[in-house]
Formats: C-alpha cells, structure tokens, sequence
C-alpha cells in the first residue's frame, strides 16, 4: 500500500443480472495526479465511477477512495470528494450566485465561508458581470467552467469529471482544461473520464476500458511507445478493434 | 439543518421563478372554485320556454302568467302552430314547450279534465327532468288552489325538509371536491413533477453524490408543497365563507387536521409517480390520468357512488379523495366530529403510511 495513494481499486466488479458491466477492474491513482479513465460508450466507465462515488453498491472487489471503503464509509467518501457530470447540472433558474450559495450551503460550509469563496470564484471566472444573472441565460462555456468550480467549492480531495467536455468548442475546451491543471497543481486528485482523444494527452496517466475491463494503463508516452504509434487516437483504435 | 434550509429555499426559488407552476398553485385553485361556484350549476334558473296555447283563455292565460312568474322559466316567445314546436327546438332557443289543448277552460269546467303537454328537450336528460318536476309542481299547486272548497277524503302530505343544505346549493357540494382535486393537484402532481425534473436535468445525481441525504433531498423538495397546499385550502374555505356563503359547521381544525392527512398520503403518491417517472412529461401524464380523473369521476364528487356499477363501487374504494370527500363533507356541511369520521380517517391514514412505505421502498431501490 503506498499512503499516496488517494484511490485504490482491487477487483472492482459490477453486474446487472448476467451482465457484467465492469470486469474485476484494478488500478491506483496518486494524489494530484490527473487520471484519465477512457473508453467507448458502454465500455462500463461511468457504472465504475458511481461505483467510486458511492452512488452505485459494488457487487464483489475493494475499493478505496480517500482512504475510505466504498463500502461502509460511502457517506465519508461523499464529503471528500467533488463531482460534475456530463448534463450541464447547475440550477438553470438560479442566479450564479444562488447557485454557488445552495451548493456551498449543501456541503456544510459556512455562511462566511460560502461569502469569501463565491468572491473568488466569481472573480477568478470573470463572472462579475453577470453573478447577479440566471445560470441559464450564460453560454454553455462558462456554465461548464462554472460548474466545474462549484464541484471544487468544498475543498475536495479528488474530483470526478465525467465527460465534462462534452459539446462546447476547441477554446473553450481549452480554458476547461486550463483550470482541471490549476486544480491539479493545488493538490486536488482529477479523475475524468473523456472519450476526445487530445484530450488523454493531456492527462498524467490514462486507462483504457473495453468491454467492462482496462486493456492498458500507463502515461499517454509509454502507451504510444508500447503500441508504436504517434498519438492516442491510435493506441484507442488498436485496443478496441481487438 | 442548514443544509435543509438552505435546501428549502431553492426550491421556492424553482417554484416562484416558473410563471406556469406559479398559475398551477394560485391562479387555478381560484379560477376552479370560481369556475364551479359560479358557472357550474346544477340549478336551473330562468329556462327559456316556448308556449302554444290553442284557447288562449283565463285558465291558459292564468296558468302561463304563473310559471313565468316563478325564477325558474322565462317565457321566451309565443307560437302559433304545431309545425313550430320542432323548429324551435332545433334552433336551440327553448327548453320546452307548454302545448296547451283547445277550449282549455271548457274541457276543465265540462268534463273536469283539461290536458296540457310539456315537450322538453331532452339532449340534457336531467335538465329535461327537472324541467317537468318543476312545471308539474306549479300545475299541482294551481290544482288546489281551484279545489280549495273541496275536501279530498284521504290525503298525504308530504312535509320535506332539505337539511345540511336548505337552499340547495351545488357549491356546497363542489367546495369539498374542488379542495381534494386542487389538494391533489398541487400536493402530487407538482412534487412529482419537481422530482422528476432534477432527474432530467442532472442535479438529481449531483445531489446524490453531495453529503445531504436522500431523504434529506425528498422531504426538502415535498415542504414547500405541504406549505402552499396548506395556503391553498385555507384560501378555498375563505372563499367558500365569504364569497359562497357557505359556513363551515364543524371544527376548523379538524378540517385543518384532515386536510393535512390528505397532503401528505398525496405527497406520498407524488413520490411514487416520481420513483417511476423518468421525465416530467411523463409524471404530468401519470398524474393526470392516474390521480385526476379517478378523483373527478370515482371519488363521489360529481357522480354520486351508490349509483355507479358494482365494480367501480369496489374501485371507488382505493381511491383516498373518496374518504376524504366524505371527511370534508362531514366537517363541513354537517358539522360532525372525529366520533362520527374515524372510519374514514382510519382508512385514510392507513392509505397514506401505505403509500410512503411503498415510494420509501421504491426510491430506494432506484437509488441502487
């Protein structure tokens, strides 16, 4: 066991009747690391996330997430970790400022607390001009780049991202992933799952799921050295052509 | 219990932002009441009538200045002869004719007997009915004023009596009901709504992954609906006071009592629908033809019970506004007690720990 260790997953199993949708799945990811958990539509990523963010009950294996058993301390785990997913999920009819508000509110963080971290953001984001504005009027861009925020709101040790991408342009994308580094270089643990493959470029180490198990993790460099060739868009085409 | 606040008041956020919840919950328990109060009667008040009178002689004469001298027709035009009676029913202008036979007066002197037929239009069968009732009594109290010097050697007098509701008044009976359709309403069909909104748009699961607890999330998204349900009856009681005259005998709080019991077993069920349900379109049907119309049609409100077939009797039976109509009615209009209602609050509390077992159940096998 290495203590910097923030997720270790032993054998991670789910099955929905005679399906098994996540095959004995193990792997680790380290504190600060930016992990990428990549595979095609069905290929069983998001069962294995809600899996890790207790929302989904493992049928067999071990896991730990922030030092906590997926099992017995799900409740613990839900305060540690950060979550966004791929629907757009803020409040549309909320202000930006109501929303940062309810969701520091629902994380127990203190008024004063929620005061101070909504400035920051808020001026961080740029967003000045419109924190008195309904979320649903701003453009899909910054409503993702606020989200992404509001899941950091309470300080989390590791923050989950599926698909966080999804639908927005190059720029934005861009600038999202911007602020994923910034996370990262603060010490928050990323695990996001993606299915743009510039995008596992730029994570520390990338997984690749296919058919409920991972045929291959390792830094994007090695992978592409191990099936020699020159980008992640190959190493993906190889492993899931079988 | 900060989280739950702060919870709490998101949700009137939702609520207070969205114009067409907004109409649901305020303009429609009052357009209803309005609409039923108002519009919708079961009385029938100045009839237009057609008269076609052959004799045209004092008795005729007297006879016609009689009825439309009561509320209840308005002579609407006189005709000539018989080809006219079908024209002007097909032209919709007149409910019935009054087809008085020739040499009225004469027939009724000479022979005792003088024949008047009343045509209605029976499209509406129980207009038409009520119709001849009412032309029926005038004639019969018209007889007797004739026969004033004659005694009959063996009468019965019938000495009725309308308790509870000595005027008659249908918004007696459509208070009690519009309140358990608008308690329904409000209470199921916009919970279950509001539910299955977030799961539509995603923050249902970034709900379940936070630290607030699921019942946490439900009983937050069901309190606001139990508060404006609660406004929402008291709204319609001071109407039904102030506006229909129409007094509340029993104990308020009782009503209060029951009312709230009937909330919340409808909150259960828009749990339920929400459990599964997954898009609000999808709710509002389930709601609707689930909910809606049994209440309208099953629950004794319009079509009373004892009436119905055997099936729909036993049907009636599991349906909670069907006990709570009864409650109401009871509290309401006959001023009863808990004594005279346990029954029927029994059954519908068993009905509601039923119900919240069952969505308690179901949600959490969907949390799985």
């Amino acid at each position: 066991m290495n203590n910097n260790n923030v997720i270790e997953v032993q054998n991670l199993t789910k099955m929905f009747g005679d399906f098994t949708a996540v095959n004995a799945i193990s792997f680790e990811v380290e504190k600060g690391e930016i992990f990428g958990f990549l595979g095609a539509n069905g290929a069983g990523k998001t069962t294995a996330m809600k899996m890790l963010i207790g929302i989904s009950n493992p049928t067999s294996g071990k896991a730990n997430v922030a030092g906590l058993d997926v099992y017995k301390q799900a409740e613990d785990i839900k305060k540690n970790i950060g979550y966004m997913s791929q629907k757009f999920a803020l409040y549309d009819d909320l202000t930006v400022k109501e929303n940062i508000t309810f969701f520091g509110g629902i994380y127990g963080l203190s008024r004063k607390r929620i005061k101070e971290k909504s400035a920051t953001l808020i001026e961080e984001l740029g967003l000045e001009s419109v924190a008195k504005k309904l979320v649903g009027s701003l453009p899909l861009g910054w409503k993702q780049k606020l989200s992404f925020s509001v899941s950091l709101l309470h300080d989390p040790k590791i923050v989950f991202l599926d698909e966080p991408t999804g639908g927005v342009d190059p720029i934005t994308r861009r600038q999202f992933w911007e602020l994923i580094y910034k996370a990262a270089h603060q010490g928050t643990t990323v695990f996001v799952t993606t299915h743009y493959m510039d995008e596992a470029e730029y994570c520390d180490r990338v997984s690749i799921m296919v058919n409920g198990k991972i045929e291959a993790l390792d830094t994007p460099k090695k992978l592409k050295q191990q099936f020699n060739v020159t980008n992640m868009n190959d190493v993906f085409l190889k492993l899931a052509r079988g | 219990m900060k989280r739950f606040i702060g919870f709490i008041k998101k949700e009137f956020y939702h609520i207070f932002r969205d114009r067409r919840s907004l109409f649901i919950l305020f303009g429609m328990p009052i357009a209803q009441i309005m609409l039923f109060g108002f519009a919708i009667t079961n009385e029938i008040n100045n009839i237009d009538i057609a008269v076609l009178d052959h004799s045209k002689d004092a008795t005729t004469e007297e006879i016609i200045h009689k009825i439309s001298a009561s509320k209840y027709f308005s002579i609407n035009q006189f005709i000539n002869k018989e080809s006219d009676i079908e024209s002007v029913f097909k032209k919709g202008k007149v409910k019935a004719v009054l087809n008085f036979e020739k040499d009225f007066s004469k027939n009724l002197i000479k022979n005792h007997k003088a024949n008047l037929q009343i045509i209605t239009d029976a499209t509406d069968p129980n207009t038409a009915n009520t119709i001849s009732n009412y032309v029926n009594a005038i004639l019969i109290q018209y007889q007797k004023e004739l026969n004033k010097n004659i005694s009959i050697p063996y009468q019965i007098v019938p000495q009725t009596r309308m308790v509870y509701n000595p005027e008659l008044k249908s918004v007696y009976m459509f208070v009690p009901g519009v309140m358990t359709i608008i308690l329904m309403l409000v209470s199921a069909m916009m919970t279950s709504i509001s539910i299955t909104k977030e799961k539509e748009l995603g923050t249902m699961e970034i709900l379940l992954v936070s630290p607030i607890k699921p019942i946490q999330v439900i009983v937050g998204k069901v309190f606001p609906y139990i508060f404006l349900s609660v406004i929402n009856a008291v709204v319609i009681v001071l109407l039904s006071i102030f506006i229909f005259k129409m007094p509340v005998q029993g104990s308020l709080f009782l009503l209060g009592l029951e009312s709230i019991l009937f909330i919340i077993s409808a909150l259960a069920l828009g749990i339920l629908i929400s459990t599964i349900s997954a898009t609000q379109q999808t709710a509002m049907m389930i709601s609707l033809m689930g909910l809606m119309l049994p209440v309208i049609l099953l629950s004794g409100f319009i079509f009373p019970i004892s009436s119905m077939p055997l099936p729909l009797q036993v049907i009636s039976n599991i349906i909670p506004a069907k006990w709570f109509i009864i409650i109401i009615k009871g509290i309401m209009l006959k001023g009863v007690g808990l004594q005279y209602i346990w029954k029927e609050t029994f059954i519908l509390l068993g009905m509601t720990i039923f119900f919240i077992a069952l969505s308690v159940k179901k949600y959490k096998i969907r949390l799985e």
